[in-house]
């Protein structure tokens, strides 16, 4: 009878269907299912599913995003179950996100968000133009270990230097990672300015985070 | 009859137009920039000045496409009237703003110095194909904070041809307008004889931002054509259908206009863009694509049909080699840009999302931009009647190669390509090295570069520039320009 749930949880996360992603989770919940055993044997499943269309060319983006929105929705629904059994679901990481100040593209910070959240890690996005001093503030506010810095304008790429160094000042360097992408970034940039990670996309992003984690 | 490519229906330019008017009133136009949405306020938009959006009734809209001018001339440094903007003219030059520049022989891509740009405004120059310069990309051995204006300066030193520019910052702006005034000997005279256009790019979805409707405002109240660069991505910054990014260009092309003629009725403005379809598997912003091209012609279309100039980002590749998805992107973009007729088409050079730009590729390009003049040229009627009175009087023979009408008529009717383009035997093809095209294009550059010939700038004026670029220079910590030999 789970081994049917779990199906259902499983393939609507692959077929991409939000709204059957909750009927599902809501009908495991009702089934007694334990939430840990919803996320680990019906919703996990689908995404490594999904990651793995990605890469091999038959998923695209918007595969991507609509599969982690239905994550995202199951992960409402069993969050305060999850609290009501002094569980927690354990965190990847907690990464702090953002474009850099100047900066107002978003898409390639929100879609390494998305995929981020989608594979378990905690990400607080801090949207785009980003002051400085806003990232280390979070930083040292929420003792994150990681923190992505984008930026699309080689006007603005310089940006990502200054967060660095403003981490260096505030003494936080060491406590935590530095993740650099964008359109203009380079894996030679990201060496120079003394990130300590970098990808050209997100799911590369979640792979070097992953890494940076100790898990990759 | 001139080849030409509609992509459209009337019924449907009419709709884009009507959704266009629509999102103007809702959800409005986002400006952030106090004196437009004040221009906009006392015109009769309904805004509000904390959120910043104005909504925009068809009525102001309207009124700044009567006063737009339907046409404007661009001189050149002589002073002669070489680039029309409007109705079907076709001009070409090359891409621009790119942060790299490509050493093909190696494959890769470097950081643009001084000394390559003034090399790439000396290609443009001896390149007939290529109707103006552009600011083609930033040089890296300059503060950033005068990427834009150093650029005009350095060819301002060195072309002869007008210029499509654009600044990076609002005080840039003005430096930049100034050294225009200096080269055109006052501020009325290049007002009455533009030697440049300043593109203004919206960010998508419906946002003016500060600095680009400043721009606006000054390049409207100076009289410097405005080229409007919006740039939807489909599927990303704009909904996914086609259809949807052109209504979206519509509406960002119309609130740019109302804010511009507001600022200053009947001065020059373009309907330009760089619009995009998303890609779904890279999350990148193809220029070589198909599905953009379609948003272009069709936009292109939209800015006719309302009689304004209109330009467009075509026959640029994403590749990042000269190959030959770069040369099939170019080749594509090119033709239909000329077929949809676009007075200025930007792209010429660049690959990489017009992130780079190459010097070989620029003189690749300029055989494409020549086979599409020639497309567009038609075919023409040369002499009456066609064929009947030359066929009769050869009788059978094959014997066209040596008649005088072939002699007088083959320049004329034929496009004949430089040596970029291989036509010779296999044979042939090998006695000269067995090169490539890419190999051939950059013979080429150094050949053209041999015949370039300077501008005929003052030395006084050149003094000017250089004090007003060195002012400038100075504020970012930088002493002394590089050289400009």
């Amino acid at each position: 009878m789970s081994k049917e749930i779990f199906e259902k949880l499983t393939s609507s996360i692959i077929m991409g269907e939000p709204e059957a992603t909750v009927e599902a989770t809501q009908e495991a919940l009702a089934a007694g299912i334990e939430p840990m055993d919803i996320i680990r044997q019906g919703l996990m499943p689908g995404m490594n599913v999904v990651g793995e269309k990605f890469s091999s060319g038959e998923y695209y983006l918007p595969d991507l995003i609509i599969a982690a929105d239905g994550m995202r929705q199951a992960m409402e629904l069993l969050e305060p179950e999850l609290h009501a059994r002094h569980q927690t679901l354990e965190s990847a990481g907690t990464v702090v996100i953002g474009t850099v100040k100047g900066d107002i593209h978003e898409i390639g910070k929100s879609l390494v968000a998305t995929m981020l959240s989608a594979n378990g890690f905690k990400v607080i996005d801090l949207g785009v133009d980003v002051p400085t001093q806003k990232f280390v503030d979070k930083v040292k506010e929420t003792g994150a270990d990681m923190v992505g810095l984008s930026a699309l304008l080689t006007t603005t790429m310089t940006v990502q230097r200054e967060v660095i160094q403003a981490l260096t000042v505030a003494g936080i360097r060491e406590n935590v990672k530095v993740i650099v992408g964008g359109a203009p970034v380079t894996r030679g940039w990201a060496k120079d300015i003394g990130a300590d990670g970098f990808a050209e996309d997100a799911m590369g992003a979640v792979a070097v985070a992953k890494q940076l984690m100790g898990k990759g | 009859m001139r080849p030409k490519l509609n992509i459209l229906s009337d019924g449907l330019v009419e709709q884009i137009k009507q959704e266009a008017f629509g999102l103007l009133l809702d959800p409005g136009v986002r400006v952030h920039n106090k004196e437009a949405l004040t221009l906009l306020a006392e015109a009769g938009a309904q805004v509000d000045f904390e959120k910043r959006i104005a909504c925009i009734p068809e009525r102001i809209v309207y009124q700044a496409l009567e006063s737009a001018p339907r046409e404007f001339i661009l001189f050149n440094l002589e002073g002669r009237p070489v680039v029309h903007y409007g109705g079907d003219s076709v001009q070409f030059d090359p891409g621009s703003a790119g942060v790299s520049v490509l050493d093909d022989l190696s494959g890769v891509q470097r950081p643009p110095t001084t000394a390559d740009f003034i090399k790439f405004v000396k290609l443009v120059e001896t390149l007939p194909q290529y109707d103006a310069q552009s600011t083609a990309f930033v040089c890296r051995d300059v503060p950033e904070g005068i990427g834009d204006l150093y650029r005009l300066y350095l060819a301002l030193n060195f072309m002869r041809k007008p210029i499509i520019t654009g600044a990076f910052g609002i005080e840039t702006w003005w430096t930049m307008w100034e050294m225009l005034v200096t080269v055109a000997g006052s501020e009325a005279a290049l007002a009455e004889k533009p030697l440049a256009v300043f593109d203004v790019c919206p960010s998508p979805p419906l946002l003016w931002s500060d600095l680009t409707s400043q721009n606006l405002i000054d390049c409207a109240r100076k009289g410097v054509p405005a080229e409007l660069i919006s740039m939807p991505l489909a599927g990303a910054t704009s909904p996914i259908t086609l259809a949807a990014a052109v209504v979206q260009h519509t509406a960002e092309s119309f609130s740019g206009i109302a804010i511009h003629q507001l600022a200053k009725a009947e001065a020059p403005v373009v309907w330009g863009g760089a619009p995009a379809a998303f890609d779904m598997r890279e999350g990148t912003t193809p220029m070589g694509d198909v599905n953009t091209w379609l948003i272009d012609c069709a936009y292109i279309q939209v800015g006719k049909t309302l009689g304004l100039p209109t330009h467009t980002y075509m026959g640029s590749s994403d590749s990042k080699l000269l190959d030959m998805q770069s040369g099939l992107e170019s080749a594509g973009g090119t033709l239909l840009a000329a077929l949809a007729g676009a007075n200025m088409v930007s792209g010429g050079g660049m690959i990489d999302f017009l992130r780079c730009q190459s010097f070989e590729k620029l003189v690749i390009d300029a055989e494409i931009i020549g086979m599409a003049r020639r497309l567009i040229a038609g075919i023409e009627v040369r002499d009456q009647p066609i064929a009947l009175e030359h066929m009769r009087k050869s009788a059978h023979k094959a014997n066209f190669l040596s008649q005088p009408h072939t002699h007088k008529w083959f320049k004329k009717e034929l496009y004949i390509p430089s040596s970029v383009i291989d036509r010779g035997s296999l044979d042939a093809w090998q006695k000269k090295g067995s090169q490539s095209c890419d190999r051939r294009a950059a013979e080429r550059v150094e050949q053209l570069l041999e015949t370039y010939q300077p501008n005929p700038l003052s030395e006084e004026t050149r003094k000017e520039l250089r004090q007003i670029v060195q002012r400038a220079a100075l504020k970012y910590g930088m002493q002394e320009l590089p050289p400009l030999d």
